[in-house]
């Protein structure tokens, strides 16, 4: 599978945008609602005008209309074919492509396979549920072997579970292939479970590009930290080393263990998604476990972000809405925060 | 049918029945004497029997189901490829766009006399009169049902590799297909209809012209059996396109 390469891309939304996907990576763009990031997976798949060089392993495709480039594209809307049943919608790019009838029946039924949809074969899409469309325009994009694949949203109407399942089935489906692949989100969940790569557009322009602990632990800049939401940084007043490699902190009268080596304690940093929130005492050792009340919720569709206020310092911890709902946390409750161990930084 | 399909088919035409017993009550009642301005039902059937033995009723029949035929066709086929080219290329919907916007609100029969002089009182004046009665629906609904297919369904299939061409016709021309038997369904009606006026004012053959002989020699029965068939055909169009519709599209609507 080739490597995507996009030298100075410009037009109406995107500014400047140079990025290159590796061989059979899965890059994430991630970025707010109007930050350009279908404006990006358009201009890949040949379907807005640009200015720049775009090449798939090395060939310029900038001349190529869209359906000379290879690309598959999963529509944030799947833009699945109505009049057509799923076998049909997965055969459309062999069929246009002029495959032969028995190429078009192997390469459906070893799709339906792979999608564990042989069931569903002779189906209409108002038979199906969402995620079973979801993996249909996925098997359609897939089936004439692009060379690239390209996301955009594909699960922003689902709900929660049924994300999260097909969210894993991608990233199996797509490892197994080991196709080059653009995924465009503004969810941060799903971009640091999705992603080899992150790349963060604001504005139409690329702020940052890389590993998902690299962006979300070091953002390069404002806009950047503005989007992901800040980490929970703690000042230390003192630490001393446990043992090789281990720390014990000490940050507003709370005591931290971090890994860590080398003698420069400033802070320590731990975001939202890596404080384990509960309503009960865990068992076991009472290792990086804080009590705090509730002091504020923020809820968006999906994640609820919530202030703990733990003796003297105040943690940022998100919860899926589901999971905030289940524990039936508000305003006032007080919650135990765990924080893992592997995610504590320090600075 | 099975029997639920029977019992549906049954309480739909009981209606009717009772209307035409009442019809037939009312006219036997005395009120109307010699079955002159209001003939019983089955006095029309009777005279659709002699019509239709005599070979009036058939030869008119066949004359202008001959004109619907042709001038519909002709019609909802150039509508339908005119519909295509307007729907598909904004360049040529912008410039035939405000010609046909004009000329739409034009009633059919409103060319008549501009008719009768450009091509005289002939077999081809009925034919044009029901080509513009079928050409400009199929073309607006046409047009209509290509510009609301999803533009994102468009963008897949390119991406999917389709030409322009394919395009067209595996996925803008089916998606419209709706519209499309909207535009035909209704004109299917409106071409007898309008068939009907025209052999009335202007042509002396077909079964507006059987309907305005009867009426000049005060045969109620003759103009009842031509408003009859009348109503049939139109009726019968309308069902074939709903039941063509239903074949094409119901599949996945």
């Amino acid at each position: 599978m080739p490597e995507i390469v996009l030298k100075a891309i410009n037009n109406f939304v995107c500014r400047d945008i140079s990025l290159t996907v590796k061989n059979g990576e899965l890059l994430v763009l991630l970025g707010p609602t109007g930050a350009g990031k279908t404006t990006l997976l358009n201009i890949i798949a040949g379907l807005t005008a640009y200015r720049g060089g775009i090449s798939f392993d090395g060939r310029p495709v900038d001349r190529l209309p869209a359906r000379q480039r290879k690309a598959g594209y999963l529509f944030q809307g799947l833009a699945l074919f109505p009049h057509l049943d799923i076998r049909s919608n997965i055969a459309y790019g062999l069929r246009v492509q002029g495959f032969s009838p028995g190429e078009i029946t192997g390469r459906v039924d070893e799709l339906l396979r792979l999608m564990n949809m042989t069931h569903l074969s002779n189906r209409y899409l108002r038979d199906l549920s969402g995620g079973e469309k979801q993996r249909v325009a996925l098997a359609r994009a897939l089936a004439p072997s692009p060379e690239v694949l390209l996301l955009d949203e594909p699960f922003s109407s689902l709900d929660f579970r049924t994300s999260r399942y097909l969210m894993m089935e991608l990233r199996r489906i797509q490892k197994q292939l080991g196709i080059t692949t653009v995924y465009v989100t503004h969810n941060l969940l799903e971009a640091r479970e999705m992603a080899d790569r992150i790349g963060i557009i604001c504005d139409g322009r690329l702020e940052q590009v890389g590993l998902p602990q690299e962006v979300f632990f070091y953002p390069e800049n404002q806009r950047v930290s503005d989007f992901l939401g800040a980490p929970n940084v703690l000042d230390c007043d003192g630490w001393r080393t446990l043992r090789e490699g281990l720390i014990k902190a000490s940050c507003g009268g709370m005591n931290i263990v971090a890994a860590h080596e080398g003698d420069n304690v400033k802070k320590v940093v731990i975001f939202p998604a890596h404080i384990f929130v509960s309503k009960q005492r865990p068992p076991g050792p009472a290792l990086n476990r804080f009590k705090g009340v509730i002091t504020d919720i923020l809820t968006s569709q999906f994640l609820t972000r919530f202030r703990v206020k733990a003796g003297k310092n105040i943690f940022l911890a998100e919860l899926t809405p589901e999971a905030f709902n289940d524990m039936g946390l508000q305003k006032g409750s007080e919650v135990y925060l765990t924080l893992k161990l592997k995610w504590i930084r320090i600075i | 049918m099975n029997r639920l399909n029977w019992l549906r088919f049954g309480s739909g035409m009981l209606p009717v029945i009772v209307f035409l017993g009442l019809w037939e009550i009312a006219a036997r009642s005395g009120g109307f004497p010699g079955n002159v301005f209001f003939p019983p039902f089955t006095l029309v059937i009777r005279e659709f029997w002699h019509l239709t033995v005599s070979g009036v009723l058939p030869e008119n029949f066949a004359t202008s189901l001959v004109r619907v035929l042709a001038g519909f066709s002709a019609g909802s086929a150039a509508g339908l490829i005119m519909g295509i080219l307007m729907g598909y290329r904004q360049c040529i919907n912008k410039a035939l766009h405000p010609i046909f916007s004009l000329l739409y609100p034009i009633p059919a029969l409103g060319w008549l006399p501009v008719l009768m002089l450009w091509v005289g009182i002939g077999e081809m004046l009925p034919i044009i009169i029901i080509f513009i009665c079928s050409f400009f629906p199929v073309l607006y609904n046409t047009v209509t049902g290509i510009r609301t297919v999803d533009p994102n369904l468009i963008n897949v299939a390119r991406t999917l590799g389709a030409s322009e061409g394919k395009i067209l016709f595996t996925v803008a021309l089916p998606l419209a297909l709706p519209n499309i038997f909207t535009g035909l369904r209704l004109e299917a009606g409106m071409a007898w209809r309008v068939i009907i006026a025209a052999e009335m004012v202007a042509i002396p053959t077909g079964i507006g012209a059987l309907l305005m002989k009867a009426e000049s020699l005060i045969r109620l029965d003759i103009v009842i059996v031509c408003l009859m068939v009348l109503a049939v055909m139109c009726l019968s169009f309308e069902r074939f396109f709903i039941f063509a519709e239903r074949k094409l599209t119901g599949r996945w609507r």
